[in-house]
């Protein structure tokens, strides 16, 4: 114990003289303890830096009036406060433990580890602390196996359990990442719902010495045209703008997702990115007795009360337009300011714990960094400055006011801790002082006094590991065989181009595949300088060190209809889907984080869900050899028995050495005409169940989701990273909801880039072409590469054994997307079915005249109508390669050549007509009217790169046969 | 000798850092200056970034204005120091006073953040002159109160002496009078601008170089001055 000479400054604003000295209330208690109360800056009001928090005035008026507050109370409560001594005298009073959500036995277990029943204080901590969003009593059990089952790394710093997963990058530099719900206030509240979602995972990150750099929002509406989601969606992304874009962190990516399973239960979680130089982690344990507590931020209101137990843990009723003083409110100014200053106080190495103020507030945090270290605590209650002086004990320990953060620093450190905060206009209160163990070698208690009255007296590791833990019953929904039985692939299909023109149109307007930028728009991509990707890319990229290149890429992915169908592949699909992403710009995936929002877990069918999805999750990434390195779980995401889609949203991690050699997703356009080479990477199956046509089509939901195959995953991750390096890549785009019609859109749409594309033979005739373009098989990846390439790209492809088809080129002068044999839709006819949907449904923002994204585009290869016939032969005559040829000639062309360009072991099904079609490729070659008048047989593919060769190589070309056979575990 | 360009940082500036970033490409050395600190440290010149400083409490900029930094500012750009506002300082330099008009909430009521084309009208202020008249520039447009507007008779001023320094082609992304993207003070010496150039300076992050001429405009100003 340290006797330290009065380090912190007394200051009467906040405390008393006459009581500067409080009882002590045990012998349990602190060493001898001088300090009275440091209130940090009473010059912040006047202070140009914190002009609308005039901070010191509340902070002095709530202790000013000692004796008043007997009446504020509806109990009989002489001295308007529970005390522990008051507890113990009264052991038969009746506390409403029910109605804070705490089960009998779970009120019996409290009264045993204190010994007599808890005082009002303790009751709402550890209803707080033991509800299901704090400790987890319910996932718990499951949750066990992300640690289990986690592949060895020696990149993970900090992990599960901790405020984010912290993942070493490099030598120096360390990235932290976490998703995290904010479902049911988003309902109730959309705008600070969201906004303080944003808020607070922001502070997960700060928490652990990292700047914050980005955010993400994977975002789950009801019905588009459902009246309320015109009330929820547009407040939801207006708080998460209002609160990142004043933050000044970039919004990198996200999902907007419409589901009628959302309605009423909108899922609004929010991934926050951070970086720190690895010797810059911080930690949360309080070590250190005598080390005084320092709550700092936002002072303390009433807003957020009983946030989490009543909201997060309640399904919604008809009552919940009641609950909006739940919702806490933000200030991202206070946010700002909070994170410059302890980052600043971190590089001075003036902390030695700090912990977030969230769910649970300033209870959670007292307790965790507690608990953490084994020591105890000393707190006076009264010192923590307050919005509302009328807040009694039992408040201030359950609100969940925003922007506050608490640290523990040692003692002849908290002038300069004080001083940094002036600095940044942030107030800062030394509010207590780590106590030590108890002398039996137990662990410390904490101890609140309010006004010298005793009114917490436990043991913080009862709040924080001694909660309920529950197996619940599970039982798989009986209605899953029957849904399972009832497959998508037996739906009628658009069988003729016309249908299939139109089902195109139609489905890139739909609301799940239909433009963001409505959405998107609204969030800044720029701030910091360092966003190299950002939406509508497959994943965000962000330079995080300017000497060297180094960049994470990070994407979020989830998707409720084909986890209702099978939530164990469910989940696994969901991070397939979210490493292919990071996959595409050429990363190396290293980490996940998750977000499981779920109905009641009180319902065994969902309790069933939720742990197939856990388990699912777990052992994906087992077999991706990368771990979970935190998250969240959202239960109660239900109105009456109505649950939602299990809904697992996965957030996959990647690393690139080099951010200028990430890989975007749109066609590229090329001066003079030349053109790419597309090719589909891996397999496509008949796969419709769950998949985003049924649902917009048939409005049906059944049968089995797209099988996930995670080894052939990892093939496809490690081609793309080797192929993006050596620079094969013009442009890779993910292929999932939409299948390849809606990536192929959306690559020609980025940036005004047509493409003509050939059915391979095997999907020709009947409803094959539909299927080519529509069905949703996993593991697949639209890739342009650039002309001269192709050959070593294919080969690489080989040695990934990766399955590869040709199936067209790029053509900057077309302005259309061509499907030979289909249809031929122009690219401001496909701009105009994308764009409109979202400003038509929300409004306020009509859709702009459009700029090219890309100033090098000639304006006229984005909008203008192609010219038919000799009019466009200009492009390809410039590069001295002769005669263009008509539309048609040339698709055909493509057609003949394209259809036996298959590379892997592809499924036998889908590949009977492979083998022998090679020897027709060549042969039709020559006559290629756009193909350079001698094929570059066997040159070098660099040279061949000068050359036009839409012409095949097919004496090089791997046949089907030659391609090292891979696996496929299906 | 390298010319020195002051960055300001109120609390709630964002774009600082990207400004300074700008600064540092386009040849000169960033001096980041602090707001409550009225020196201005000898600096050639001075950037208001953009950003919600002191949380746009209020009005935007109405509170910056009053920093101690802003005193000394007001008074150098008097004596024809080159000051660049964006976003927020443009709201600032108009609430200062230093231009006419102000800032308001975007017609449409969303922040928006697109890649915006620019007319660059006037090229004989400090902050363009590295530009051809009428050139057309592509940069970030990212705010929620950048709708420009002023009386008829600032807005005739402003168009007859030429002092319209960018106006919006393309679409007017927030409902600006006369499509007005930037102006200048009478001397030339003081721009105010609603879109981010210093968002445009890197191939990698942004979606043009446009933004650069900008900074390097001040460094030929400077160059030129008279000392």
């Amino acid at each position: 114990m340290t006797t330290h000479p009065d380090p912190v400054r007394d200051t009467p604003e906040a405390f008393p003289a006459g009581s500067a000295q409080p009882v002590r209330p045990s012998p349990a208690a602190v060493a001898p303890q001088g300090a009275a109360v440091p209130q940090a800056n009473p010059a912040a009001t006047t202070s140009p830096a914190n002009p609308a928090n005039p901070a010191p005035a509340a902070a002095a008026a709530s202790p000013a009036a000692p004796g008043r507050h007997a009446a504020a109370s509806a109990t009989d409560w002489s001295d308007g406060v529970d005390t522990v001594p008051r507890a113990g005298d009264t052991p038969e009073e009746l506390q409403p433990y029910a109605e804070l959500g705490l089960r009998d036995d779970e009120y019996d277990r409290i009264r045993h580890i204190l010994g007599r029943r808890p005082t009002q204080s303790e009751l709402a901590m550890y209803s707080i602390m033991w509800s299901e969003h704090c400790s987890y009593k319910s996932s718990k059990v499951h949750l066990r196996q992300f640690g289990e089952k986690a592949p060895p790394s020696d990149r993970l710093l900090a992990g599960i359990g901790e405020n984010a997963g912290v993942v070493r990058v490099s030598d120096e530099l360390a990235v932290t990442f976490k998703v995290e719900s904010h479902n049911h206030p988003s309902f109730v509240e959309p705008y600070q719902g969201a906004a303080t979602g944003v808020g607070g995972i922001v502070r997960d990150i700060l928490a652990m010495g990292a700047r914050p750099v980005a955010v993400m929002d994977p975002l789950r509406f009801g019905a588009a045209d459902h009246p309320d989601t015109a009330r929820v969606l547009p407040g939801v992304v207006a708080g998460v703008g209002g609160y990142g874009n004043c933050l000044g962190l970039p919004n990198i990516g996200g999902e907007v997702v419409f589901d009628p399973c959302y309605q009423g239960n909108p899922l609004v979680n929010a991934l926050c990115l951070g970086v720190l130089p690895v010797k810059r982690l911080q930690k949360k344990e309080a070590t250190g007795p005598g080390n005084i507590v320092v709550l700092m931020g936002a002072k303390t209101g009433r807003d957020g009360i009983g946030g989490v137990s009543v909201l997060a843990s309640a399904t919604f009723d008809e009552g919940s337009e009641q609950r909006r003083p739940s919702v806490q409110v933000g200030d991202p100014f206070i946010e700002k300011l909070l994170i410059e200053a302890c980052l600043e106080l971190y590089d001075a190495e003036l902390v030695v714990g700090i912990q977030d103020l969230g769910g649970a507030g300033l209870t959670c945090a007292l307790t965790e960094t507690a608990a953490s270290a084994g020591t105890g605590m000393r707190v006076w209650l009264e010192r923590v400055p307050l919005r509302e002086p009328s807040m009694e004990p039992h408040e201030i320990l359950a609100s969940e006011s925003q922007e506050r953060m608490l640290l523990v620093v040692a003692p002849d450190k908290l002038d300069a801790v004080l001083k940094t905060c002036e600095k940044w206009g942030v107030l800062a209160t030394a509010i207590g002082e780590v106590t030590a163990p108890e002398p039996d070698g137990q662990p410390g208690r904490l101890l609140i006094t309010w006004r010298d009255q005793l009114v917490v007296d436990v043991p913080p590791g009862s709040l924080v590991d001694d909660g309920p833990v529950y197996a619940r019953p599970m039982r798989e929904p009986a209605d899953l065989i029957l849904l399972q039985a009832d497959r998508a692939e037996t739906l009628p299909r658009p069988s003729d181009p016309d249908t299939l023109r139109e089902t195109v149109l139609r489905m890139i307007a739909s609301p799940n595949l239909a433009d963001k930028t409505w959405v998107t728009e609204q969030y800044d991509r720029y701030v910091l300088g360092n966003t190299v990707l950002a939406q509508p890319e497959d994943s965000g990229v962000i330079r995080i060190d300017e000497r060297t290149g180094l960049g994470v890429a990070l994407s979020v992915d989830g998707n409720g209809r084909y986890a209702r169908l099978d939530p164990y592949h469910g989940a696994k699909l969901a991070l397939a889907e979210a490493y292919r992403n990071v996959a595409v710009t050429g990363a190396e995936p290293i980490a996940v984080t998750d977000c499981l929002n779920f109905g009641s877990p009180e319902d065994p069918g969902v309790m069933w869900q939720f742990a197939e999805a856990v388990r699912g999750l777990a052992d994906g990434c087992a077999e991706l050899g990368i771990p979970v390195t935190g998250g969240n779980v959202s239960f109660y995401n239900q109105t009456g028995a109505a649950a939602i889609h299990p809904t697992p949203v996965v957030g996959v991690l990647g690393v690139l050495e080099n951010v200028a050699e990430r890989v975007a997703s749109g066609f590229v356009p090329r001066p003079g005409g030349d053109h790419d080479q597309l090719f589909l990477l891996g397999e496509t199956h008949v796969e419709l169940s769950g998949s985003e046509w049924a649902w917009v089509t048939h409005q049906h939901l059944g049968g089995v989701p797209p099988q996930v195959n995670l080894a052939r995953e990892k093939q496809l991750a490690g081609l793309l990273a080797a192929a993006a390096r050596v620079g094969h890549l013009s442009s890779a785009h993910d292929l999932s909801d939409g299948g390849l019609a809606q990536s192929l859109v959306e690559s020609c749409l980025r940036h005004g880039v047509g493409a003509r594309i050939a059915v391979p033979d095997r999907f020709g005739g009947g409803s094959m072409p539909f299927v080519f373009l529509f069905s949703e098989s996993s593991g697949r990846v639209l890739v342009s590469v650039p002309r001269g390439h192709e050959k070593a790209f294919t080969a690489l492809c080989g040695e990934h054994g990766v399955p590869w088809e040709l199936i067209g080129v790029t053509d900057p002068a077309g302005g259309a997307l061509e499907v030979h044999g289909q249809f031929r839709i122009r690219l401001d006819e496909l701009r105009e079915a994308h764009a409109s949907l979202l400003p038509s449904l929300f409004g306020g923002m009509p859709p702009f005249e459009v700029t090219p994204a890309e100033p090098a585009v000639p304006a006229a290869a984005a909008t203008e109508p192609v010219a038919e016939g000799a009019g466009d032969a200009g492009d390809t005559a410039e590069a001295g390669t002769g005669t263009q040829a008509d539309e048609a000639g040339t698709v055909t062309q493509i057609d003949v050549v394209i259809a036996p360009e298959t590379g892997g072991e592809a499924d036998p099904a889908t590949t009977a007509a492979v083998g022998g079609a090679d020897a027709t490729a060549t042969s039709a070659e020559p006559a290629t009217p756009d193909a350079p008048a001698g094929p570059d047989h066997g040159q070098p593919a660099v040279q061949a790169a000068d050359q036009p060769a839409d012409g095949e190589t097919d004496g090089t070309r791997p046949a089907a046969g030659e391609q090292p056979p891979t696996s496929d575990e299906r | 000798m390298t010319a020195r360009v002051g960055v300001v940082t109120f609390p709630g500036s964002l774009d600082d850092g990207d400004a300074a970033r700008a600064v540092r490409i386009a040849g000169a050395e960033p001096v980041r200056l602090w707001h409550g600190d009225p020196q201005l440290h000898g600096v050639d010149a001075v950037v208001l970034p953009g950003g919600f400083s002191y949380g746009d409490y209020l009005r935007c900029g109405a509170i910056a204005r009053f920093a101690p930094v802003m005193e000394t500012i007001v008074d150098a750009a008097a004596g024809g120091l080159p000051v660049l506002g964006i976003c927020n300082g443009f709201q600032i330099l108009c609430e200062a006073h230093l231009l006419p008009g102000a800032l308001t909430r975007n017609q449409h009521l969303h922040f928006r953040n697109r890649d915006q084309l620019l007319r660059i009208e006037s090229t004989t202020t400090a902050w363009t002159n590295a530009f051809q008249p009428g050139q057309k520039v592509l940069i970030p447009v990212k705010n929620g109160e950048g709708c420009y507007v002023a009386d008829t008779a600032t807005l005739d001023e402003l168009e007859a002496e030429g002092r319209v320094v960018a106006r919006y082609v393309g679409g007017n992304p927030n409902g600006s009078q006369r499509d007005i993207a930037a102006i200048t003070n009478p001397a030339g010496n003081v721009v105010g601008i609603m879109p981010h150039p210093e968002h445009a300076v890197e191939a990698l992050t942004g979606p043009s170089l446009d933004g650069l001429g900008f900074f390097t405009s001040v460094l030929k100003h400077l160059v030129g001055a008279p000392a």
